[in-house]
C-alpha cells in the first residue's frame, strides 16, 4: 500500500470541509462541513496507524468520533434554540447587532 | 498499484465526489444524503486500511445517528425542501481558502511520503479486541474523561433546548 494515496485523499477532504465552512451560510450545512473535516482527520490517524503498525491512532480516531457526536448534539441544540429565537439560522445574521430585547418581543 | 491502492482510490473518489456535492448542492436535504455517501465511502476506506471496528463505528454513529440528527434539524428549522439560492456566500474567497488548505496539505503530505511502499501483511487488524486492549491499557483515563464529556454534552443539549430559556430571561 502506498500511504500517500489516503494521505492526499484526507488533505483534499479537509480542504473540501474548509471550503464548506467558509462558503455556507446555513448553520446546519456548516455543521455538515465540520463533519467532513473531522472525517479527514480520522483518515490521517488511521493511515498513520497502518504505516506505523500500531493501534494508537485508531483509539484516538474512536475518541474523535465520540467528540464529534457530542459536538453535533450540542451544536444542533444551539441551532434549534437560535431558530426559536430568531426564526432564521443564517450565520451572517448572528451576533452582529446584539439586541436580544427585539428578539424576545415576538417570542 | 496494489489491490489496496485501487480500492482506496475508488472509495476515495466516491467519498471526495460526494463531499464536494455536500458543499456545493443548493438543496439542504440532498446535502445530508450526500453526507451519508461521503462518510459511508470513508468507512469503506477505513475497512480497506484494516481498521475494522472504526469502520463499523463510523457507519453506526455517523451514518446512523449524526445524519439522522442533521435531517431532524433540517426539518425542525423549517428549511426549504426545494432549491434555495441563498445558501452560499461569495464563492471566490472560499475557493481560495479551501483550495489552498487542501492543496497545501496535500503537497506537504505528498512531499513527506513520496511513493513509499508499506506492506500490509504484518499489520494486525484493528478489530474490537486489538482496540479494546489499546484503549483500556494505555488510554483508560481519556476514555473515562470522554464519557463525562459525553454526559455533559447531553445535559447541556437538554438544558439549551428547553423552551423556557428565552422567556425566563425576559422576566428577570
Amino acid at each position: 500500500m502506498h500511504p500517500v494515496i489516503p494521505y492526499v485523499l484526507a488533505a483534499l477532504l479537509f480542504g473540501t470541509g474548509v471550503y464548506g465552512v467558509t462558503v455556507r451560510r446555513n448553520a446546519v450545512l456548516l455543521l455538515m462541513s465540520v463533519e467532513l473535516m473531522l472525517g479527514a482527520v480520522n483518515l490521517v490517524l488511521v493511515t498513520a496507524d497502518v504505516t506505523l503498525k500500531q493501534h494508537v491512532g485508531q483509539a484516538f480516531a474512536l475518541f474523535v468520533i465520540v467528540i464529534a457526536a457530542a459536538e453535533v448534539g450540542l451544536g444542533l441544540a444551539i441551532v434549534l434554540q437560535l431558530f426559536r429565537l430568531r426564526r432564521s439560522i443564517v450565520t451572517d445574521e448572528v451576533g452582529a447587532e446584539r439586541e436580544p430585547v427585539a428578539v424576545s418581543e415576538d417570542a | 498499484m496494489t489491490v489496496t491502492d485501487v480500492l482506496v482510490c475508488a472509495l476515495g473518489a466516491v467519498s471526495l465526489g460526494a463531499a464536494i456535492r455536500v458543499v456545493t448542492t443548493n438543496q439542504i436535504v440532498r446535502a445530508g444524503l450526500w453526507l451519508v455517501v461521503a462518510l459511508g465511502a470513508l468507512a469503506g476506506v477505513y475497512l480497506v486500511l484494516t481498521a475494522e471496528l472504526l469502520a463499523w463505528v463510523q457507519v453506526l454513529i455517523y451514518v446512523g445517528a449524526v445524519v439522522v440528527l442533521m435531517l431532524f434539524a433540517v426539518m425542525l428549522t423549517r428549511a426549504p425542501i426545494g432549491r434555495s439560492d441563498d445558501l452560499d456566500r461569495p464563492r471566490l474567497p472560499a475557493i481560495l481558502v479551501g483550495g489552498g488548505a487542501g492543496l497545501g496539505l496535500a503537497a506537504v503530505l505528498a512531499d513527506a511520503y513520496r511513493w513509499s511502499y508499506i506492506g500490509l501483511s504484518g499489520v494486525e487488524p484493528g478489530n474490537a479486541e486489538a482496540l479494546g486492549r489499546e484503549v483500556f491499557t494505555g488510554w483508560a483515563l481519556p476514555f473515562e474523561v470522554l464519557s463525562v464529556l459525553l454526559l455533559a454534552a447531553l445535559v447541556g443539549a437538554i438544558a439549551i433546548s428547553r423552551p423556557e430559556v428565552g422567556e425566563r430571561r425576559e422576566e428577570s
